[in-house]
């Protein structure tokens, strides 16, 4: 294929994305509107205001905000591209791919945007409805953006990985309840690392959505418990090495070619 | 030295064998070439191997070893080129439930890199050729199966690719919409397409196809004209309607003769028979003969002789 028609095939695939995610937006966007508000009434507004501030200047609700944006993202960006690619193979119109010219790449391209855009909007909603409970600075734009980006990239990556080995739809459900939730209510939403006792502080710094959130919450709030620079670090590794294992996946047909 | 894909056949298929990891072997050493321009019946029993082949064809299946070349193109090689070429109508419905048949042809195409505006162009086109277009944007899973199979064929004609393979295309589908199917089938091989047809409606290879393999237990059988297989049978049948009922059959030399209700008998006799003892012996025991035809399943009786003569000698 050129590279008109790649273009098109991977524009073919974003756009069907994109129109699932408006066809069912009651699944898709309505619901972490709906548990993010009642995260900022609960933590944020009810609780929050016991627990004082957590940086000089910055209270709790001001706090939580980037890590329960970058909660949402992480989740949204996971759940679109494994319900969805999943869907496609139960459904077997994952064939309709398959057959046609597009290389590899393209497919995992196209899905990832997709899933990335889900990230996207999901993020502006739950950004709008954090503005109703506090003030949102942006000190590093590029930054809060690049960030957003590599940590909605990252666990579409894993998403897509999961959608490929699954076979049926318990094994899109597992890994986000068992293993995306704990790390993510572990990877210093709701608390800064540095109150944790050892080991657990040090444990913390294994999880990777930790810096995601950190760096997340630098962009917008200038505070973060770790380095940017190594944040940056491990976010490029995981894309790096995420993105090579789906295109080795795909390039071998594993649960897709027989 | 290269082969131009003018002059290349259509799908041409080196020593192909396939062993699936639960130890079945589907193919066993296939070798087939399809004439461009040619329709071409690929028939065979249930788990003969047919799908496989189609699936190594359209890569959704992996060979084991052995080529496949698409108009000259190696399929392992240069996929992206070979599939450019290729329009699949799969045996089992494919397609997004959800949307709706316009959404679907129209991706089909971007899949291929078709732009979106002739993509629109040719979804109109081939749902309009196919009576789809009052159903165009409705929700695919509300079509009936006739209709489900039809929006497989137009899915496949959006890339207009040059080799159009239709796996059991019409299975589940009455004759009037089978027959309109057979003529747009017709209609896309008339203009140049080859078409690779598998079916287990015998009357529908022989009418279509110009050529034909059989595939058994992994192996090809047959691979002939159409017409020269069909000379192979030396028995023919013929379907003789009665004016008056007939309780008891009269007996013929040479001939079978099987009642079908009072007024219908069927004569099975050799070809080397001639029809005027057949008459005369029928009129000699007061038995009228109003009409007669052939009876249309002379493909399906050779077919079954060959699989059988196959069964038994894989079995010796």
């Amino acid at each position: 294929m050129n590279a008109d028609a790649t273009l098109i095939a991977l524009g073919t695939i974003v756009r069907r994305e994109v129109t699932r995610i408006l066809r069912i937006w009651s699944q898709t966007l309505l619901p972490p509107a709906i548990t993010m508000t009642l995260y900022f009434v609960i933590f944020g507004s009810l609780i929050g205001r016991r627990v004082g501030e957590m940086a000089p200047g910055i209270s709790y609700i001001e706090y939580l905000a980037p890590g329960l944006v970058m909660m949402s993202v992480i989740q949204n960006a996971y759940g679109n591209i494994s319900s969805s690619f999943f869907g496609a193979k139960f459904q077997r119109f994952v064939e309709e791919m398959l057959v046609s010219p597009m290389p590899g790449w393209t497919i995992l391209g196209g899905y990832v945007a997709g899933a990335v855009l889900r990230g996207l909007m999901v993020g502006v909603i739950v950004l709008g409805i954090s503005l109703f409970f506090t003030k949102i600075h942006l000190f590093h734009p590029l930054v809060t953006l690049s960030t957003f980006l590599l940590a909605a990239t990252i666990f579409a990556l894993l998403g897509f990985i999961n959608a490929i080995y699954a076979r049926k739809f318990d094994d899109i459900a597992i890994i986000p309840t068992f293993v995306l939730t704990p790390l993510t209510y572990l990877g210093g939403v709701f608390y800064n690392v540095d109150q944790l006792p050892t080991p657990w502080k040090e444990i913390s710094y294994a999880n990777p959505i930790l810096y995601m959130v950190n760096a997340f919450r630098y962009g917008l709030l200038d505070v973060s418990d770790i380095s940017i620079g190594w944040a940056y670090a491990v976010m490029i590794g995981f894309v790096v090495v995420f993105g090579a294992v789906c295109l080795g996946l795909l390039k071998r047909g594993v649960g897709l070619r027989s | 030295m290269s082969i131009s894909p003018s002059a290349a056949p259509a799908l041409e298929v080196r020593d192909l064998k396939k062993t699936y990891p639960n130890g079945v072997q589907a193919l066993k050493g296939i070798s087939l070439r399809v004439a461009a321009g040619d329709f071409y019946a690929l028939l065979g029993p249930n788990g003969a191997g047919k799908s496989t082949l189609i699936g190594i064809v359209s890569s959704l299946v992996n060979s084991s070893s052995g080529d496949a070349l698409v108009f000259g193109v190696p399929i392992r090689t240069r996929r992206s080129e070979a599939m450019q070429m290729i329009g699949l109508v799969p045996q089992e419905m494919n397609f997004n439930l959800f949307e709706q048949p316009f959404q679907i042809c129209i991706n089909q195409a971007g899949f291929y890199g078709v732009p979106r505006k002739v993509a629109a162009e040719r979804a109109e086109k081939y749902l309009k050729q196919l009576g789809l277009w009052d159903k165009a944007f409705e929700v695919s899973r509300t079509l009936s199966g006739g209709m489900k199979r039809r929006l497989m064929i137009a899915r496949a004609m959006m890339n207009e690719p040059r080799l159009l393979i239709l796996d059991e295309p019409t299975a589940g589908v009455d004759i009037e919409i089978r027959r309109s199917m057979w003529k747009f089938i017709q209609g896309i091989n008339a203009a140049g397409t080859t078409v690779i047809l598998t079916t287990h409606y015998l009357e529908e290879a022989e009418q279509l196809c110009r050529n034909i393999a059989i595939i058994d237990h992994g192996r090809i059988i047959v691979d002939t004209a159409m017409k020269n297989l069909l000379a192979k049978l030396d028995v023919e049948t013929f379907v003789l309607d009665l004016v008056n009922a007939c309780t008891e059959l009269p007996a013929v030399d040479g001939v079978k003769l099987t009642r079908i209700d009072d007024h219908t008998i069927e004569a099975e006799m050799s070809r080397a028979h001639d029809l005027n003892s057949l008459f005369a012996a029928l009129s000699a025991r007061g038995v009228t003969v109003v009409s007669m035809r052939n009876k249309a399943n002379r493909l399906e009786e050779l077919f079954v002789r060959l699989i059988d003569a196959n069964d038994k000698e894989q079995a010796a």
